[in-house]
Parts: structure tokens; C-alpha cells; sequence
């Protein structure tokens, strides 16, 4: 994970030559730890810290009020202690699926301000998409049944490193 | 859940729910767009029948924020006028499928009567002389905001006693989140039975504040007063009125709440209300994240039991 993350950094300050108008933004819960890494990642390649803030998209969900019974979602907080007007955002998460909690980051993202620019950073690329909705960098490609399962376990959430798939 | 009806319905575990729910919902106000598209199509309808500035603005903020689509009823231009029922009323309202409805009734148990004959979600903003749950629920914020917890510390509430919904509210959630509760009157406006509800009861003031983390004051509720429960507003101003001299009883650093609208020199003095220990406009702040968090909680699906 460390290794791919160091990638990534490398791919991110290649394709945005320079890194003052960049921003890391990470999707609540795993996306606010890789978040942190790749700003850690970035700044060891060129001393340059990366403002980095956290998204909950819970009110932004187009599934919320769909469910006849059950308790609604909890609610987290979004800390975004800097503007984004005319910034280039990277959204970060851990794991790319149907592509529609992406879709509703880019409307809570849009809440807040005029980026320059919005790209999507993802730990795991699991296929399916129901939206058209792409990831600009991926760590890794893992072709996977609908079936099945995709869990990225992080240290400091999880206390270990890993991809799961598990088998329904 | 259904509704939010009263407090003594709620378990410690949905408190905290609203209340962790609420803090997320605070940075909302903070945003240059104040709005996130949650409630988005859903439709609620605030019927209030007594006059109300903060409670029903509040809930009109936060329903805006959450996108929802608000209507206001003031009966004093609707129909209720004319002699309608509240059972007539709302199922009139309810023909036209609201989501949910927010009522503030001067008789206890009419958001019960309602939420029996209603299939919308019935929010209380206050019945009569029972409860007025998302004030105890914006309440409990600011003192958890404030001092980081709210079991173990030492609330006392100083007032009118008998006739106060904010006061049973309270009591029942801070009992339940485990503080020391100490209410504080008239001997004339302390219902009977009080001390049954886990609290210790007192009627002199500067014992009541002595070492207390939060002071709340109830206001007094002339419009309440039919019978000679006050001999007159500057005696109680004298004996049980909140003054720099009396907070001093306290702990240093005590927070000094009124759920509003204050009467400056009856129940507080001014010197108080503005001074460093008020959280008074705080408490108004927070009401809305806290409206916020029970909208969205009920607008979702409801549990099995429903």
C-alpha cells in the first residue's frame, strides 16, 4: 500500500506540474487516512504540505429516503478548513463501485465552492459502475463479481493493511 | 421512531444519537451555501397555536436547510377561527400529505392526539405544560459543547416550576444523561411530586447555585397565572431572581442558560444576561443544528415497531 501510494504521488505531481493550487479531500470513513498518506507521500517528494480536509456525503446520498424501514445512516462531520474556489481538488476513497458515492461528493464538494478542478484518487477499482464516473488514479484494478465483496482495511481504522475479498 | 413526542420516550442511546448527529449537522450553518439537498421533496407543515419567534423560526431554518418544503400555520389567520377542531384541522392538513408536521398546542398531549390520528411524523415544539423536547435536546448540546460531558454535573434550574414543559424535559433528559439536577422556585410553583422524578428540590436559590456547573432559568409565565402564585414581580425578583451576587455562588466557571424570551429583571438581571457566563444566544444558535438532527433522524424509515 505504501509503495502504491508513493505511485500515485509521483502520478499526481506529474500530470499537475506543481502543487500549489492542489488540495486532498477524503470521502468519510477510509478516504480521510489515505487522504492523509498521499498529503504525507506528497510532501516527502517535495516538502510541500497539501491542505487536506474530510467529506461526509450521508445528506448527499441519492438512496436516503428510499428505505421504507430501518435507522437513517449516521450522520459525521465534513471538515474543510480551507476554501476551494479555483483549487484543484483530489477526491480520494477507497474503493470505486457503482461510482454513485462519488456522485454525491462531487455535489457536496460543489456545496462548497468552485473548484478549478476535481480528481478522483482510488485505493481499489472494483468495475461496475452504474454512473459514468471515472478514476484518474487507482492503485490497483481488481476485476470482481457483483456478488462479491471489496473491503480496503487501513492501520489506522482497521489496525492492519490489507484488500479483502470476500466470497458471498 | 415515528415521532419525537417527548423526551420520556427516548433512551439515553437516542440522545446521544441526536446530539452526535447535531454536531455534524453545525458546520452546515457554516458554509458559504447553506444547504445540503437531504429532505429534498419532502414537505413539512409548522402549526403552531401559540404566538413563538425562536421555536418556529428555528425549525423553519433548519427545515430549509435540509431542503425540505416548509408551510407555516399561525392560527391566528386560519381557520382554527373559525371554530375547527385540532382533530379537524389535522386531517385536513394530513388530506394534503405532508411528511411531517411540527406542533406547538397549548394543551398537554395534543401532539400525542395528533400523531394518533396523523400518518405524518409529528415533531413537538411544545404541548401545553408537558414538554418541549427539542428544547431539552438543543439544551443538553450546549452544555455538552460547553463542558464536554454532561453526566456527573451539578444543573440547577431556577424558576417557575409548575407550569413549565421546558422544565419536565429537561428534567427527564438530564436525569437520563446522568446529571445532578436541582430544581429551584416558589413554594407556590412547585408541582406536586417533583422530587420523584430524581431531582432535589429546594426554595432558596443561594443554596440551589451553590457549586452548580450550569444554571437554567425558566421564565415566568404570566400568561399562566390565573391564580395568586406571586405576591409580586419585585418580590420574586428579590428572593429567587438570577444576580451577579447569586451566580458568584457558583462554580467559577458556570454557564448561565434561559430557553427564552427572557423578562429582564424578573427572573434575570440584564448584567447577568449579557454578562460573561450567558450562553443565552448559543443556546439559539445550536437550536437549529439540533432541529436539524430530529428532522432528518424521523424523515428516514421508521423502526419495525411502527
Amino acid at each position: 500500500m505504501g509503495r502504491t501510494l508513493t505511485r500515485i504521488a509521483h502520478e499526481i505531481l506529474e500530470r499537475n506540474r506543481g502543487v500549489e493550487e492542489l488540495c486532498l479531500v477524503g470521502i468519510r470513513t477510509r478516504g480521510v487516512p489515505i487522504a492523509r498518506r498521499l498529503a504525507r507521500a506528497i510532501a516527502e517528494i517535495n516538502k510541500h504540505e497539501v491542505p487536506t480536509g474530510a467529506l461526509d456525503i450521508t445528506l448527499y446520498r441519492d438512496d436516503l429516503m428510499r428505505h421504507a424501514v430501518g435507522p437513517q445512516p449516521v450522520v459525521r462531520s465534513t471538515e474543510i478548513p480551507f476554501s476551494i474556489d479555483d483549487k484543484k481538488i483530489l477526491l480520494v476513497d477507497d474503493v470505486l463501485y457503482t461510482g454513485r458515492t462519488i456522485r454525491a461528493a462531487l455535489d457536496a464538494l460543489i456545496d462548497f465552492g468552485r473548484p478549478k478542478s476535481i480528481q478522483l484518487v482510488v485505493m481499489v477499482d472494483r468495475g461496475h459502475r452504474e454512473l459514468p464516473i471515472k478514476a484518474d488514479y487507482v492503485g490497483k484494478n481488481l476485476p470482481t463479481s457483483l456478488s462479491q465483496s471489496v473491503q480496503v482495511h487501513l492501520l489506522e481504522v482497521d489496525g492492519r493493511d490489507e484488500v479483502e475479498i470476500q466470497d458471498a | 421512531m415515528k415521532d419525537l413526542l417527548a423526551i420520556s420516550d427516548l433512551s439515553r442511546e437516542e440522545i446521544t444519537l441526536i446530539l452526535d448527529t447535531a454536531e455534524a449537522m453545525q458546520e452546515i450553518g457554516e458554509r458559504p451555501i447553506k444547504k445540503v439537498p437531504t429532505l429534498r421533496g419532502k414537505t413539512v407543515v409548522n402549526l403552531f397555536y401559540e404566538p413563538s419567534t425562536r421555536t418556529r423560526t428555528s425549525f423553519e431554518i433548519a427545515e430549509k436547510r435540509l431542503s425540505a418544503d416548509t408551510l407555516n400555520i399561525a392560527v391566528s389567520t386560519s381557520s382554527v377561527l373559525k371554530g375547527e377542531t385540532l382533530a379537524d384541522t389535522a386531517m385536513n392538513i394530513e388530506a394534503m400529505a405532508p411528511d411531517m408536521i411540527v406542533l406547538r398546542h397549548p394543551s398537554s398531549g395534543a401532539c400525542h392526539v395528533l400523531a394518533r390520528l396523523c400518518r405524518s411524523r409529528i415533531i413537538n415544539a411544545g404541548d401545553g405544560m408537558h414538554e418541549h423536547p427539542t428544547q431539552a435536546l438543543l439544551d443538553a448540546f450546549t452544555i455538552r459543547e460547553r463542558k464536554g460531558r454532561i453526566e456527573g454535573l451539578k444543573v440547577t434550574i431556577v424558576g417557575d416550576l409548575l407550569h413549565s414543559r421546558v422544565l419536565r424535559s429537561n428534567i427527564e433528559l438530564l436525569t437520563k444523561l446522568g446529571a445532578d439536577v436541582c430544581a429551584c422556585g416558589p413554594r407556590t410553583l412547585i408541582p406536586v411530586g417533583l422530587a420523584r422524578h430524581g431531582v432535589t428540590v429546594s426554595t432558596s436559590v443561594d443554596e440551589a447555585v451553590a457549586g452548580a456547573d450550569v444554571i437554567m432559568m425558566l421564565r415566568i409565565q404570566q400568561e399562566r397565572m390565573q391564580g395568586a402564585f406571586l405576591p409580586s414581580v419585585r418580590e420574586y425578583f428579590s428572593t429567587f431572581g438570577m444576580t451577579a451576587a447569586r451566580v458568584a455562588r457558583a462554580k467559577p466557571d458556570v454557564i448561565i442558560m434561559h430557553p427564552g424570551p427572557m423578562n429582564r429583571g424578573v427572573e434575570i438581571a440584564s448584567d447577568v444576561a449579557d454578562g460573561p457566563y450567558s450562553v443565552i444566544l448559543e443556546q439559539v444558535a445550536n437550536g437549529v443544528a439540533v432541529r436539524m438532527a430530529v428532522l432528518y433522524l424521523l424523515a428516514g424509515g421508521a423502526d419495525a415497531s411502527d
